[in-house]
């Protein structure tokens, strides 16, 4: 059986995604600090009106309120046993908003980091990790949801074991990394490095890419890195919308509809299947997207320059890739084995 | 020359030869030759505080400015901070009883609601390896804790850290909260973490924002500097 989102993507060649979880939750009323999974059972309607904003502004995909809703990160708010069942929950409330729309949008099972490194550097062993988010990828299954969608992944190690969970649960999986360090994950994970990881996985995800990150301009020299290698495979773009600015007591992000619905375009000219926002990115901001995306023509592959002219300054001058990468540290001598 | 010349016997290696190879090692993360380093120091007659501003903070400078230029990621920065915290486990004794100098003190934490400690254990594994003393206060902080503890490790620097747009406001609440209490003048406030910027910094007050781990030291001991001027001015 094909899934629902390979079926979308084999009659349509862009789909726009949904924009973002927390910003929107937050200007809802979420109190700074409060898991926003809790909201899956003690407020549900607020849950289902974000997910219709995103329906409403013509998303083809929006992600549930599930991000953190693991085991790990649960912990820290004493409600570690639930996992299971706030995710099963947030792809309860997605398929329901998802079937009354009366068009196919896809509900993307959100699945975000554990928060805690993996070994060899940190403490978290493979095995662990692995249980971890098989809890929640049978509690997205079990709520409905299409796909399972990872994301804001910085460490090469936590993508795999996600994978190997989303096998065991057998479903279908996207997977998204943030760059957010000089073009890089924070982990040193570049975009050419991604797509080698993603190909090597026995069960590679139908489509992956970059979310979050530092900015516009960064996230699509990270889009054209992807597609640089070569890849067959869908490229996601989720980028925030410009940069926080905190004004009266709210964090505000600074990037218009205007600037989000060129950096739509941009991203798909630059090969990018998937396309939506992430933090800062509001109902209004994907509507612009959504009638760029329909109206303007597809163009040439934007160059860096017209990405920044348009979209603002890389944060580094380097992403790690090609041949400006940075220089190694000479050593002295040979180190004992 | 043959692969047993190219070894490196530490112990054969004169003290300048034997600092160069620490910044090497320290590089690598390579904690049980760190070790052995600080000891060899040691036993030549070396200062403990000597070893601690020469050999490891000299080499963990290396590690930060590669950092910050995007030549090392954090992995690497885990490894060398690891061997670092061998060495500094050798000397820490050593330095209390011979009453060496204080660089000075910081209490950090994430703030409340947000448990995202990664970029905080590094700010504070790279303070350390600068020869800060750290306390570090954990995840998931309400104002109260960084009070009690700035007051009770009579510290010189709050460090914050946010990793989410639903927990940077409450940096402010603290910061807000010193003031009223009187106490803001007292402690050089940094503020850090991945949504966050320098006008936020200046927004809601702190004395700088810090874009990873490497600035945060940097900008740490230039405002301890400052201090000191002021203090015997």
């Amino acid at each position: 059986m094909t899934d629902a989102l390979s079926k979308l993507l084999q009659t349509r060649d862009w789909l726009l995604a949904d924009g973002a979880t927390g910003t929107n939750l937050f200007n809802m009323g979420l109190e700074s600090g409060e898991p926003p999974e809790l909201w899956n059972t003690d407020e549900p309607e607020k849950i289902r009106t974000l997910y219709r904003y995103a329906v409403d502004a013509g998303s083809d995909l929006f992600l549930t309120n599930s991000f953190g809703s693991n085991a790990a990160r649960l912990k820290l708010h004493n409600a570690q046993d639930r996992a299971r069942e706030l995710s099963r929950v947030a792809a309860e409330l997605g398929r329901e908003i998802a079937d009354a729309s009366g068009r196919t949008v896809i509900v993307a099972g959100s699945v975000g980091p554990t928060g805690e490194i993996l070994e060899p550097v940190g403490a978290l062993n493979h095995a662990s990790a692995v249980e971890i988010f098989h809890e929640q990828a049978e509690g997205l299954k079990e709520g409905g949801a299409d796909v399972l969608w990872l994301e804001t992944i910085s460490a090469p190690e936590e993508y795999r074991a996600a994978a190997e969970a989303f096998a065991l649960a057998g479903m279908p999986w996207c997977g998204t990394m943030s760059f957010d360090t000089a073009g890089r994950t924070m982990m040193g994970v570049t975009s050419a490095a991604m797509v080698q990881l993603v190909e090597s996985l026995p069960n590679p995800p139908i489509a992956f890419g970059a979310n979050c990150g530092t900015g516009a301009s960064d996230l699509l020299r990270t889009v054209q890195g992807f597609s640089a290698q070569g890849t067959e495979r869908p490229i996601i773009a989720k980028g925030n919308a410009g940069i926080p600015k905190y004004v009266d007591g709210h964090i505000h992000y600074d990037g218009t509809p205007e600037l989000m619905a060129e950096y739509a375009v941009m991203a798909r000219d630059s090969g990018a299947t998937i396309i939506g926002g992430c933090c800062g990115t509001m109902p209004n901001h994907l509507a612009a997207m959504k009638e760029a995306l329909e109206t303007r023509p597809r163009g040439a592959r934007p160059t860096l320059e017209q990405v920044t002219d348009v979209l603002g300054p890389f944060s580094s001058a380097s992403d790690g890739t090609g041949d400006d990468d940075a220089p190694k540290r000479e050593r002295r001598g040979r180190r004992r084995a | 020359m043959s692969e047993e010349e190219d070894d490196i016997v530490l112990s054969e290696l004169n003290d300048e030869e034997l600092v160069e190879q620490m910044f090497d090692d320290l590089y690598d993360g390579l904690k049980e030759e760190i070790e052995e380093g600080v000891s060899i120091l040691l036993e030549r007659g070396w200062e403990p505080y000597d070893i601690l501003t020469k050999a490891l903070v000299g080499g963990m400078t290396i590690v930060g400015n590669d950092f910050r230029d995007g030549i090392l990621f954090v992995p690497e920065v885990l490894l060398a901070a690891n061997a670092m915290k061998g060495g500094m486990a050798i000397l820490k004794p050593l330095l209390a009883e011979t009453g060496a100098p204080r660089v000075g003190k910081m209490v950090i934490g994430t703030v409340k609601g947000d448990i995202h400690d990664i970029g905080k254990n590094l700010v504070s594994m790279m303070m350390e390896g600068a020869g800060f003393e750290v306390v570090d206060l954990g995840i998931n902080n309400p104002v109260e804790n960084y009070l009690e503890a700035l007051e009770k490790e009579e510290a010189d620097i709050l460090g914050m850290s946010a990793l989410l747009t639903t927990t940077m406001p409450y940096m402010k609440v603290v910061i807000d909260t010193l003031v009223e209490k009187g106490m803001r003048e007292d402690f050089i406030v940094l503020v850090g973490g991945a949504p966050l910027n320098e006008e936020f910094g200046k927004a809601i007050g702190a004395d700088a924002y810090c874009r990873d781990a490497a600035v945060a030291v940097e900008t740490a001991k230039d405002f301890m500097s400052r201090r000191h001027n002021q203090l015997s001015a």
